[in-house]
């Protein structure tokens, strides 16, 4: 009873905290509410089937590239739609084409994807439209922002949890393990990995499209930046890529680490920046979930 | 098991990181008698070239003045002490705009500085309206600023537009080609990025209503390290002028590549990093000639001094293009928190109609903007001069031919 009823008033409670707060740490519930849903919705393809993806920041920004084209012509919530759309098309094309690619390669190819999108839509805009900045101009504050974000993370992190009770997360599972035991035991490989990695990618996309009002004028460069997607990867390793509420454990501590250090240490914050990154890996490369229950059973057997 | 393992050791390792932090945050006593300016500059990612060039060193540099003269001038007589409020924006928008927010709600400062870049100022313009603060958005070009400085009132947009800068040089080219000195044909090149489009979509009609033929017309990505190709093509042009779109790493580029294949053209002109201090090393000591974006009054005594001051401030010079305007602004502001004290709306009130006496002259804003600008400048016995306007007091005569290389 208590454990189906917690969710929602911890989500009902984190629904009225900005009314509580500045400004300042409005901004800082979108960041993290932002980074959790990123992490939820990259474990949900990358965290069970182990293919490491660096293209979040390839639909992130689509996202944020959809609202701009597309906000002065349509009303809001169809743009997000069309930005959802959009995420989905991009993963379907990508996704048919490339999944059949394993290990380093596909996370070489994910990385090179960010950066396709960017000078395809550099290309187009320099010799269709001939202009390359474009201006958002919405009427949504930041409260609005956050509450969208709150709604888009709680739902990726419940697909996830009702993914992992499927037969989709049991196949998930089994192709994350071996890949040949899989196609042996009668998964359909493709469908399954497609599947996952275009729920996966139309997620990344609405955060995108969602966050975006925020920056007001938005250019390739601005909105395809790879730190996006490395920062996602080591938030949702950091807390346990493969358990359901890992990648947000990871994001929130990172995310306040991150802010914290840029404010203290302007100067040498990349260094820390890598510093943890290396301590993350070294330390605790399953997660901090898995750690901490491989302690508890240690605890109880001894 | 009383051994320390390694593993132990590891995980040691971060906890005693974390406390050298903690003990490392010197908590900035806040004193009633300072005035908090608050920045989120660059400090890292790929906007800090350009905020430590043209942004920091002037944001420090005035601090510095202000303070060593007593501090800030209130309208009552008095004077208060400048504190300084700092973050790295990391070149991230969403970071940037969560550092504004913390400035203003959290830490409450007096006044905020803007950032470097037309995205950056774009993206926090929305908030310091919302929070009242006046923007003085100096490293912002834009055509929009019009309509920006009429969406956010307390907003000043100080340098210009692409269009402005592509007619300032259509002007200086128009005048040799009637004087005889130079063909009707023009080879330009530009950079597939934000300011490049912005010039060449303005240059493109400018150069056609003037009465240019375009003989060679090209865009090169972003990135792009050999320009040996596109810039023969534009030699084979037989254009007599070369104009480049370019930001720094391509203008530089480009200019060693001129030289390397002796292309002398009778107009040599780039873009971004050519008012840079460093460029006449980078043109490896025959800068003399080369006309790029903006310009300074190098004779006026307010601009050597500011110069002088600078340099013997920052270790190197200015660049002199935004350097000086952003110099400007900040005494624009000391000059109106003088006259109007630190209420926001009597301070952006008195920025958009007062008339200011900076390192640049006198500055007066219309409708918010700074249009009294110099559109191209041009190296001239080691200093790069502005040319155009040609009207304006301080204008240099272009020197049309180049010299060779």
């Amino acid at each position: 009873m208590i454990r189906l009823l917690l969710p929602p008033a911890a989500l009902a409670l984190l629904a009225v905290w900005p009314m509580m707060v500045s400004d300042y740490g409005l901004g800082l519930l979108i960041g993290a509410a932002t980074y959790v849903t990123l992490a939820s919705a990259w474990a949900l393809f990358s965290g069970q089937t182990h293919y490491v993806s660096l293209a979040t920041v390839a639909f992130y920004g689509t996202g944020a590239y959809a609202v701009a084209v597309l906000n002065e012509a349509l009303p809001y919530p169809a743009v997000l739609l069309c930005a959802a759309l959009a995420g989905a098309a991009m993963a379907l094309a990508v996704g048919l084409s490339t999944l059949r690619l394993r290990g380093v390669y596909f996370v070489i190819f994910s990385f090179g994807l960010a950066e396709l999108v960017r000078q395809l839509i550099t290309w187009y805009e320099v010799n269709v439209t001939g202009t390359l900045g474009r201006y958002i101009f919405l009427d949504v504050t930041a409260r609005g922002i956050y509450w969208q974000m709150l709604a888009l993370g709680a739902a990726t992190i419940a697909l996830t949890a009702w993914i992992n009770r499927s037969r989709l997360g049991m196949a998930l599972r089994v192709i994350g393990d071996d890949e040949e035991v899989a196609a042996h035991s009668g998964i359909n490989l493709a469908r399954t990995k497609l599947a996952a990695f275009v729920l996966s990618a139309v997620i990344l996309t609405l955060a995108g499209a969602i966050t975006s009002p925020r920056y007001v004028y938005v250019e390739p460069s601005i909105v395809f930046n790879p730190t996006v997607s490395f920062l996602t990867v080591i938030m949702a390793l950091l807390g346990g890529a493969n358990r359901l509420w890992g990648p947000a454990l990871g994001a929130v501590p990172l995310f306040l680490a991150f802010e914290w250090l840029s404010a203290h240490f302007p100067d040498t914050y990349p260094v820390l920046l890598g510093l943890l990154f290396i301590g993350v890996v070294f330390l605790v490369p399953q997660g901090i979930l898995p750690a901490a229950e491989r302690l508890m059973r240690r605890r109880a057997g001894a | 098991m009383t051994a320390i393992s390694r593993r132990a050791a590891l995980r040691a390792v971060p906890v005693g990181m974390a406390a050298c932090l903690v003990l490392g945050t010197g908590a900035a006593a806040a004193d009633d008698a300072t005035v908090k300016i608050g920045y989120a500059v660059a400090r890292t990612g790929p906007n800090a070239t350009g905020a430590g060039i043209t942004t920091i060193p002037n944001y420090e540099l005035w601090v510095d003045t202000v303070n060593k003269a007593g501090g800030l001038k209130m309208p009552d007589g008095s004077q208060r002490m400048i504190e300084v409020v700092e973050y790295d924006n990391r070149s991230s928008n969403e970071d940037l705009v969560r550092a504004i927010e913390r400035l203003a709600s959290q830490d409450k400062v007096d006044l905020i500085l803007p950032p470097w870049g037309t995205g950056a100022n774009l993206a926090i313009a929305p908030l310091m309206a919302r929070f009242g603060y006046p923007q003085l958005a100096v490293t912002a070009v834009t055509d929009k600023a019009p309509d920006f400085a009429a969406r956010w009132e307390r907003s000043f947009w100080m340098l210009g537009g692409g269009h402005d800068y592509a007619a300032g040089l259509v002007d200086v080219l128009s005048q040799a080609r009637d004087a005889g000195t130079i063909n009707g044909k023009i080879a330009v090149v530009s950079v597939a990025d934000g300011f490049g489009i912005d010039l060449i979509t303005g240059a493109r009609p400018a150069f056609e209503e003037a009465g240019f033929e375009l003989a060679y017309d090209k865009t090169y990505p972003l990135g792009t390290s050999d320009f040996a190709a596109i810039m023969s093509e534009a030699q084979a042009s037989g254009a007599d002028s070369f104009v480049a779109f370019s930001y720094p790493p391509g203008s530089f580029g480009m200019t060693k590549t001129a030289q390397s294949m002796g292309y002398n053209p009778k107009v040599f002109y780039i873009s971004v990093g050519g008012a840079f201090p460093i460029y006449p090393g980078v043109a490896d000591g025959k800068a003399e000639g080369v006309m790029a974006i903006g310009g300074v009054d190098a004779d006026s005594p307010a601009i050597m001094d500011y110069f002088a001051r600078h340099e013997a401030f920052a270790g190197k010079a200015p660049d002199s293009w935004a350097s000086a305007i952003t110099y400007a602004s900040l005494e624009m502001l000391a000059q109106a928190v003088e006259r109007a004290g630190l209420d926001h709306a009597a301070l952006a009130g008195e920025l958009s109609t007062g008339s200011f006496d900076t390192v640049i002259g006198e500055v007066k804003l219309e409708d918010n903007q700074l249009r009294d600008l110099w559109w191209v400048g041009q190296w001239q016995g080691g200093a790069f001069r502005a040319v155009n306007p040609a009207g304006k007091e301080g204008a240099s005569v272009p020197m049309i031919p180049k010299p060779d290389w």
